[in-house]
């Protein structure tokens, strides 16, 4: 097939009025790992469930491997494997027969069947519990047999919802490394949903920062990242901390932006400073704050991180973005911003 | 016209026949009530005197081939309406983004649902037998064959048609009580319809487990109140209109 993997133009859903993917406009290249990265309730899920014909687009149109999603869903489905959010096997079945139904469904003879079953359970390390329950898999098991299982028919495209929601650190990177194995191995286009920034960090070659049903930034990690160009040094102060003292802050040399935030437990405040080079500078902001007499508890710094990229590009962080309505974070995270010009 | 494709409707098939053999704690369960219904109504009213069941028929004779209706109805109604566990689990998702047909999908599990459904019908015989049940002949057995199937097949589809309309399971246990249970005593399982009283034995001609069970006892013990022919006819007819509505309601029910 000749062009790219994956191409939306105008790609929308409208439920009752609320419009939950808003006019997206995407290409996924050819073998790319490509993540969508949002809050929950962004839209990531509704465009998976469009671009793997469970839901008709209410505008737009989609091609997945040179097929429309409309008219030739069936051929869309030949081409791609899924792995839902939410656990989708059979839990009276052992491991190798859910892989069983699944390569009949897709209308493999037995020896293909079975050939490609070894394969991908030892892709995914599970040889060995072929025959046990899947009620008897923990839950990283089951979320890995189900990664097998959207191999097993060799789709062009695999669509990963959340794969690591709900999992435990160490679980998490195993699946990390499952799903680079087999970009790498089988050579599949992966697209994947996540709201752990560090995850669509570590693994996409490209991500698209999705708020609000729109696209509002694709490009490769570190590119996103260099958009925020300086490092962020993180003040712990006592107290509350005025406007002057913030306006003074945005002063200093190398400061780019400053951002206030309430402590939790309201006994202090937190600066946020984007600063460029920001480890040669920490002793002038040190020095700098006794001079405008804020009271410096903790300095931490970092690199930027995708966190940063969303909350530049989105103006909140993604877990505020998360609960907002519920607006109980809201409430704790107040937030003044001044730009240096 | 939708394709048929038969490798899924086997793959959907061998589930029903895989889960059904590994839940047996499940299938004894939900073959207790009609055992006990047999061996209790069969001994119980073994010498009492049921007016309208023909001369020289005993009680456990006409009762057996009722609680073999009665199996499969509730049988083949549950495994129907299992699709809500399967949408509840999740694993609908898994059936439903597989490139296969819907009519592929409710064929594939219909014929599961149906083969599990006279598979417990045909282990309920076997008490009845125990207990004084004689079939007429080989002929008689095989034509009940196509009586269970026909009633299977009738209340599985119309399993389905409800599940694919429900959005929960909330509405199980209203189904099973206020249709099923219904429809099972309006049949004439327990005793002949013709004790009934007028309006309340015209309901009763509106059931289509009644020519189911009249179809059973007139196949395998060789009495029927109605013209066999007429009983196949009368449930081919239910058997195929509700085929179609359940595949109707399946095609238009939404996977979310």
């Amino acid at each position: 097939m000749d062009g790219p993997a994956i191409a939306t133009s105008g790609l929308t859903m409208r439920f009752n009025g609320f419009t939950a993917v808003d006019g997206v406009d995407l290409n996924i290249e050819k073998g790319e790992l490509f993540g969508l990265l949002g809050p929950n309730g962004a839209g990531k899920s509704t465009i998976i469930k469009m671009l793997t014909t469970m839901l008709r687009p209410s505008a737009g149109g989609a091609a997945v491997w040179g097929f429309d999603i409309g008219r030739e869903r069936d051929a869309v489905r030949n081409s791609i494997g899924v792995v839902f959010q939410d656990p989708s096997v059979d839990s009276q079945l052992s491991g190798r027969e859910n892989l069983d139904f699944h390569g009949r469904m897709y209308g493999m003879d037995r020896k293909t069947r079975e050939a490609r079953v070894a394969e991908v359970l030892e892709l995914v390390d599970l040889t060995e519990k072929a025959n046990v329950l899947m009620e008897d898999y923990s839950g990283g098991m089951q979320r890995r047999l189900e990664i097998a299982r959207g191999l097993m028919h060799h789709p062009h495209v695999l669509f990963l919802d959340e794969p690591t929601l709900g999992l435990d650190a160490q679980t998490r990177r195993y699946i990390w490394r499952y799903i680079l194995k087999m970009n790498q191995e089988e050579g599949v286009t992966v697209v994947l949903t996540t709201h752990y920034m560090e995850e669509a960090d570590h693994l996409c070659e490209r991500v698209a920062i999705i708020d609000q049903g729109k696209i509002v930034a694709l490009d490769t990690p570190e590119n996103l990242k260099d958009l925020i160009g300086a490092d962020i040094v993180t003040l712990e102060v006592d107290d509350g901390i005025s406007e002057e003292a913030v306006e003074a802050f945005s002063k200093f040399d190398g400061v780019e932006e400053v951002e206030v935030v309430e402590a939790v437990d309201q006994s202090g405040s937190i600066l946020n400073l984007s600063v460029d080079r920001g480890e040669a500078r920490i002793p002038e902001i040190v020095l700098g704050a006794c001079r405008v007499g804020v009271k410096i508890r903790s300095v931490s710094m970092h690199e930027p991180t995708l966190e940063d990229v969303f909350l530049k590009f989105t103006g909140k962080k993604i877990r505020e973005a998360e609960s907002a309505g519920a607006g109980r974070m809201a409430a704790v995270q107040s937030r003044m911003r001044t730009r240096r010009h | 016209m939708p394709k048929v494709n038969v490798y899924a409707i086997y793959s959907l098939w061998l589930r029903e026949m895989i889960r059904f053999f590994r839940l047996k704690s499940r299938v004894f369960g939900s073959l207790a009530p009609p055992f006990f219904f047999l061996a209790f109504l069969g001994f119980g009213f073994r010498s009492a005197a049921m007016p309208a069941i023909p001369e020289g028929v005993d009680y456990i004779s006409f009762l057996a081939p009722g609680i073999i209706g009665m199996t499969l109805l509730f049988s083949s109604t549950f495994g129907g309406l299992s699709m809500l566990w399967d949408r509840e689990f999740g694993f609908l998702r898994e059936i439903m983004v597989a490139p296969v047909s819907r009519l592929s999908i409710v064929i594939g599990r219909t014929a599961g649902g149906v083969t599990t459904a006279v598979m417990q019908g045909l282990i309920i015989l076997v008490p009845g037998m125990v207990m004084g049940l004689e079939i007429s002949g080989l002929g008689g057995f095989l034509l009940s064959l196509v009586f269970m199937v026909l009633i299977a097949t009738t209340f599985n589809s119309l399993g389905l048609a409800f599940a694919s309309r429900m959005k929960d399971m909330s509405g199980f246990s209203l189904i099973m009580n206020f249709m099923v249970f219904p429809l099972f005593l309006l049949s004439g399982a327990l005793f002949p319809i013709s004790n009934l009283p007028t309006w309340l034995r015209s309901l009763s001609y509106l059931d289509p487990l009644t020519y189911g069970v009249d179809g059973l006892r007139g196949s395998l013990v060789g009495v029927s109140a109605f013209p066999l022919a007429l009983d196949l006819a009368i449930l081919a007819a239910c058997c195929a209109g509700a085929l179609g509505l359940g595949a109707y309601l399946f095609e238009k029910s939404d996977v979310e």
